[in-house]
């Protein structure tokens, strides 16, 4: 069957908005991607582990509450901790562009803010997924 | 022949000459036209003449059942409605000059945000809290921050609007005990708890408790306040959130109705009289884009939910059956894209709110799909309800688009549509079995999936975002919550833990856990003398967790 | 490589074992490989299929047992099928999310798999994944899927015990009776045991049951109230899975399973290699268009024509 592309959506924290983490997964889906789909209120900690456990490829994270600064690298921290380096983190929400070089610079590759089409996100993963594979 | 009868033939020449002859050169836009609701839009609509009968019985007059055209007679040729700008952010003290500015500036009514933490029963300094703390609105831990919160403001003569819902109790507990504090007696108190735990699990994330035990500290709260503090709305049973997950506005509505159908049975079966504390429910919903259907959307659920107090709940005073209702401007119709475009989707939406009767309102910021709102954002936003009620003239008179043959028909759709839910979701054994099997999120789900689509293929325009785009959009101002906040709390929470009387808390909270196993008990006291010795919020919702036990999401896509 | 692998997930370390399991839901080249050398280190979990329609509650009611088999020590994994979709090959796999309070318990490993067509039908990666889930020393692994379909009564022919959870008002409890699915449960689970008609799933069930092996005590398959928000009837459950389990290895009907279970698994493994080498000899992959032809313009016939090219096999097999 060949490898397919795994990819986490999760929300940190304890924002409860899921509207649009719940688009993004069931997009990601119809595009031929298995997603899994841990819901809201993740602990930064639970998100790394199951990243791990389901040996994912990607990890997009969600966030509206303007957390994300502390949260996002946490999560990328953790994944490097666990030796999962391989893995490559995204994020979209409410995020101001000037958070963006201050999250990339912390290990998270892409932001994809509020109003960006789908198939950005989709284009993303089709370039990196080379890079995300052991 | 009759009035309709003329009116159809007359159609059908119009359609055939008139009509023709222009849609062979200019053909229509698009084959199919629809709200913003997928309900669909006929290119024209004609007088429907009604009976006497049929008049007063589907309309009626303004601040008289069914209170189609409005719940009060003279509607904003009395009163404008409350302009209400929810706010709060970072720390209590920084707050309260946001809430000082705004009562300045011509606000007359205050609406706390509180930050995630606090509508979860967190303190500031729980694990659970990491870089949350003051982000979405104001943290809140104890009595003491609700004093710095309203430092001179004085509580009988300022009506608040909380936004807190799993929580409610604690921080009514804490407004009553800082307004003994200010002298001043609860039946003097006139504001609002959200206090909808239902909606919650449906659409915006906020629970602690499971469903009964929650249903039940609401039922507390009603009878306690029908007694102690009746000027109080105890609860804003809210369609914005559901709105704002991605529904229609029929479903906004149905889901709302049957979120209050629900909670009136819950108090009906814990004994209270449902006249006793009907007049105190307030509703809470969205002011969308598409400006007839909103219209038309509010107007309907005036209408539903008279027939649904007066019928099924019998109740008989007038005011238990009046929906009155707060509104807010859509957040998730803002773009981040050119930003000042949003002013104008505001004014629209004002006027939504405006022409279909809200009794208060807030006006979101320019700058919202970015951050919090800045001081000129803020002011902006006001001023937009400042304009239409004193400059655009739609105020002098009421229900102004009453009689107009499309919002009469687009208003009986939805009534139909939504009456529909209501017979669904019955049939399932209420809102709470038919939240618990999925169905209610699976539907909201399925209209945002369906809308997002949409936008994504270009159908839906979005200005700015999928067409009249601009390549570099110039910098924005935007809000910068203090990082230190997280500390600054922790603080102020470790002197609150040394400085007060610990064995006057520790008891206080045995009492409360012992109340909290007896279903029959109203906890609204315990509570209250928790808030009283300064116990902090998380130490209150903690003993109540241990008692009800923690809600876990367990529905997905 | 391997053998790190291999020694990384008999210790236990998480990342490996979710490696092993990529392996082999990916077909890799060395899952093969990798499966015999940790083939010595299986035998040891306890394999429970829980199954049952949308609704019943099951991820629920399995986050509790999770609770209860931790509480005792024990080590815990799950693996959580859910189908794949057939026309985008994508899944949204949500199980989990149930049973995410366990995700940073260092003694519990939940892997989300999607059913993707496997070869072997999902049963083939899923057994496989279960061995390395043995290998890396769980002392109980469960499987969950929906049950409703041909593929999952599938899965539940690879696991020791497999626990049905029905619920009251469903509206289908008796096309469930009927429908076959009775058949692969050994214990019956009556979730959602707070409704009303509980009580009367409950019967409906056990005279199924009674009508299936009427005198026959030892064949009993015992039927358990519970509910998983309330968190009762939870504990009785756990004992009485343990319970069944005894039985079923003091009676050898363990053991009869296991070595049923091994020999399906040897029989899909021979007949998808002997395809998969028949086809790549004969060059099916090609040819298969013009045979087809071939048959249409009745040039020769379909038994016909396999005949001829299955013969062309074993010559083959006899001359080397």
């Amino acid at each position: 069957m060949g490898k397919k592309i795994r990819i986490l959506i999760a929300k940190p924290g304890l924002d409860g908005h899921d509207r649009g983490a719940k688009y993004v997964a069931r997009a990601l889906k119809e595009a031929g991607y298995e997603v899994i789909y841990t819901g809201i209120r993740q602990s930064p900690e639970a998100i790394a582990k199951t990243a791990v456990q389901e040996d994912v490829d990607f990890v997009g994270l969600s966030l509206l509450s303007g957390a994300h600064n502390e949260l996002f690298p946490e999560v990328v921290r953790l994944l490097r901790q666990q030796g999962a380096d391989n893995i490559i983190v995204f994020g979209g929400g409410v995020i101001p562009q000037e958070d963006i070089p201050y999250l990339n610079e912390q290990g998270v590759e892409a932001i994809f803010t509020p109003g960006t089409p789908i198939q950005k996100v989709i284009e993303f993963i089709e370039l990196n997924k080379e890079r995300a594979q052991h | 022949m009759t009035v309709k009868e003329f009116l159809g033939q007359y159609k059908k020449k119009w359609e055939e000459s008139t009509l023709k002859k222009v849609l062979h050169r200019f053909p229509e836009r698009k084959n199919q036209f629809t709200t913003n609701s997928w309900l669909p839009v006929d290119r024209l609509y004609l007088p429907r003449p009604t009976s006497e009968e049929e008049y007063l019985q589907h309309l009626g007059f303004p601040g008289e059942y069914p209170f189609t055209r409005g719940v009060q007679p003279t509607m904003y040729r009395g009163r404008f409605w409350t302009m209400r700008q929810y706010a709060g952010f970072g720390t209590a003290e920084e707050s309260n000059k946001r809430y000082k500015y705004l009562l300045s500036q011509g606000q007359t009514g205050l609406s706390v945000a509180f930050d995630l933490p606090t509508q979860i029963g967190y303190d500031s300094d729980d694990p659970h809290s990491a870089g949350e703390v003051g982000k979405v609105g104001v943290a809140i831990d104890s009595l003491q921050d609700m004093e710095t919160l309203f430092e001179g403001i004085p509580l009988d003569r300022v009506s608040t609007s909380m936004t807190i819902n799993a929580p409610a109790a604690i921080l009514l507990a804490f407004y009553i005990a800082l307004a003994e504090k200010q002298g001043v007696s609860p039946d003097k108190l006139r504001g609002t708890i959200q206090n909808d735990i239902l909606k919650e699990y449906i659409a915006r994330g906020t629970y602690i408790f499971p469903p009964k035990p929650s249903l039940r500290l609401i039922t507390n709260i009603f009878e306690y306040c029908s007694q102690e503090v009746p000027n109080w709305n105890t609860i804003s049973i809210s369609g914005y959130h559901i709105r704002e997950a991605g529904s229609t506005a029929v479903q906004e509505i149905a889901f709302t109705l049957a979120d209050g159908i629900e909670y009136v049975q819950a108090a009906i079966n814990a004994g209270l009289d449902v006249d006793r504390f009907a007049g105190r429910l307030s509703f809470f919903f969205n002011a969308h884009n598409d400006l007839l259907e909103e219209i038309a959307k509010f107007r309907a659920a005036r209408r539903i939910w008279a027939k649904i107090m007066k019928e099924r709940f019998g109740a008989r005073k007038e005011r238990s059956w009046m929906l009155r209702f707060h509104t807010q401007t859509g957040g998730s119709t803002l773009t981040a894209q050119q930003p000042d475009n949003n002013i104008v989707r505001v004014t629209i939406q004002t006027l939504a709110a405006v022409l279909g009767g809200t009794q208060s309102l807030h006006t979101n910021s320019r700058d919202e799909a970015l951050g919090l709102p800045t001081e000129n954002s803020v002011r902006i936003a006001l001023r937009t309800q400042q304009i239409v009620a004193y400059e655009s003239g739609v105020t002098n008179t009421v229900d102004p688009l009453a009689g107009s043959y499309y919002i009469e028909r687009l208003t009986d759709t939805i009534e139909g549509e939504v009456w529909q839910y209501l017979n669904k979701i019955d049939a399932m054994g209420g809102m709470v079995a038919a939240i618990e099997k999925g169905y209610v999120q699976k539907e909201i789900q399925d209209s945002a999936y369906r809308y997002q689509k949409e936008v994504e293929e270009g159908e839906r325009v979005v200005v700015g975002v999928n067409k009249f785009t601009i390549e570099n959009e110039p910098p924005k101002e935007i809000l910068r919550v203090n990082p230190e906040l997280q500390k600054i709390q922790s603080e102020k929470l470790k002197k609150l833990r040394r400085n007060r009387d610990n064995e006057k808390v520790r008891q206080a909270l045995q009492a409360l856990h012992r109340a909290a196993t007896d279903e029959s008990v109203n906890l609204m006291p315990f509570i209250l003398d928790a808030a009283r010795a300064y116990a902090t919020l998380g130490e209150i919702s903690d003993v109540l967790r241990e008692v009800f036990g923690e809600y876990r999401e367990s529905i997905v896509l | 490589m391997i053998e790190a692998l291999v020694k990384n997930i008999v210790r236990g370390e998480i990342r490996s074992i979710a490696r092993g399991i990529s392996w082999v839901e990916n077909e890799t080249a060395q899952k093969e490989t990798l499966i015999d050398r940790l083939f010595e280190y299986t035998g040891k979990a306890i394999v429970v299929g829980i199954t049952g329609p949308p609704g019943s509650g099951k991820s629920s009611l399995l986050d509790r047992l999770i609770e209860r088999e931790r509480k005792q020590k024990k080590k815990v994994a799950v693996l959580a099928i859910d189908p794949t979709s057939p026309f985008t090959g994508g899944a949204i796999l949500g199980d989990r999310l149930r049973m995410q309070k366990h995700a940073t318990d260092p003694n519990v490993f939940i892997r989300s798999m999607a059913s993707r067509g496997h070869l072997g039908g999902v049963s083939g990666a899923t057994a496989d994944a279960v061995k390395v889930l043995d290998a890396a020393g769980f002392d109980i692994i469960f499987i969950e899927t929906i049950g409703v379909g041909q593929t999952e009564i599938e899965v539940m022919n690879i696991v020791d015990l497999v626990l049905l959870v029905l619920v009251p008002g469903l509206g289908d409890e008796i096309q469930a009776l009927k429908a076959g699915v009775m058949e692969i449960g050994d214990i019956f689970v009556v979730n959602k045991s707070d409704r009303a008609d509980a009580d009367r799933l409950k019967a409906e069930i056990e005279y199924v049951l009674h009508l299936k092996a009427p005198n026959d005590q030892a064949e009993q398959n015992p039927v358990f109230m519970t509910s998983a928000t309330e968190n009762t009837g939870i504990d009785e459950l756990e004992e009485g899975i343990f319970e069944f389990l005894k039985k079923m290895e003091n009676s050898g009907r363990l053991q009869q399973r296991r070595r049923r279970r091994l020999t399906q698994e040897l029989r899909k493994i021979f007949t998808a290699k002997v395809e998969a080498y028949v086809h790549e000899f004969l060059q099916t992959g090609q040819k298969l268009n013009h045979w087809i032809d071939q048959i249409i313009q009745k040039e020769t016939a379909p038994y016909q024509l396999v005949n001829k090219k299955v013969n062309q096999v074993l010559k083959e097999l006899q001359n080397t």
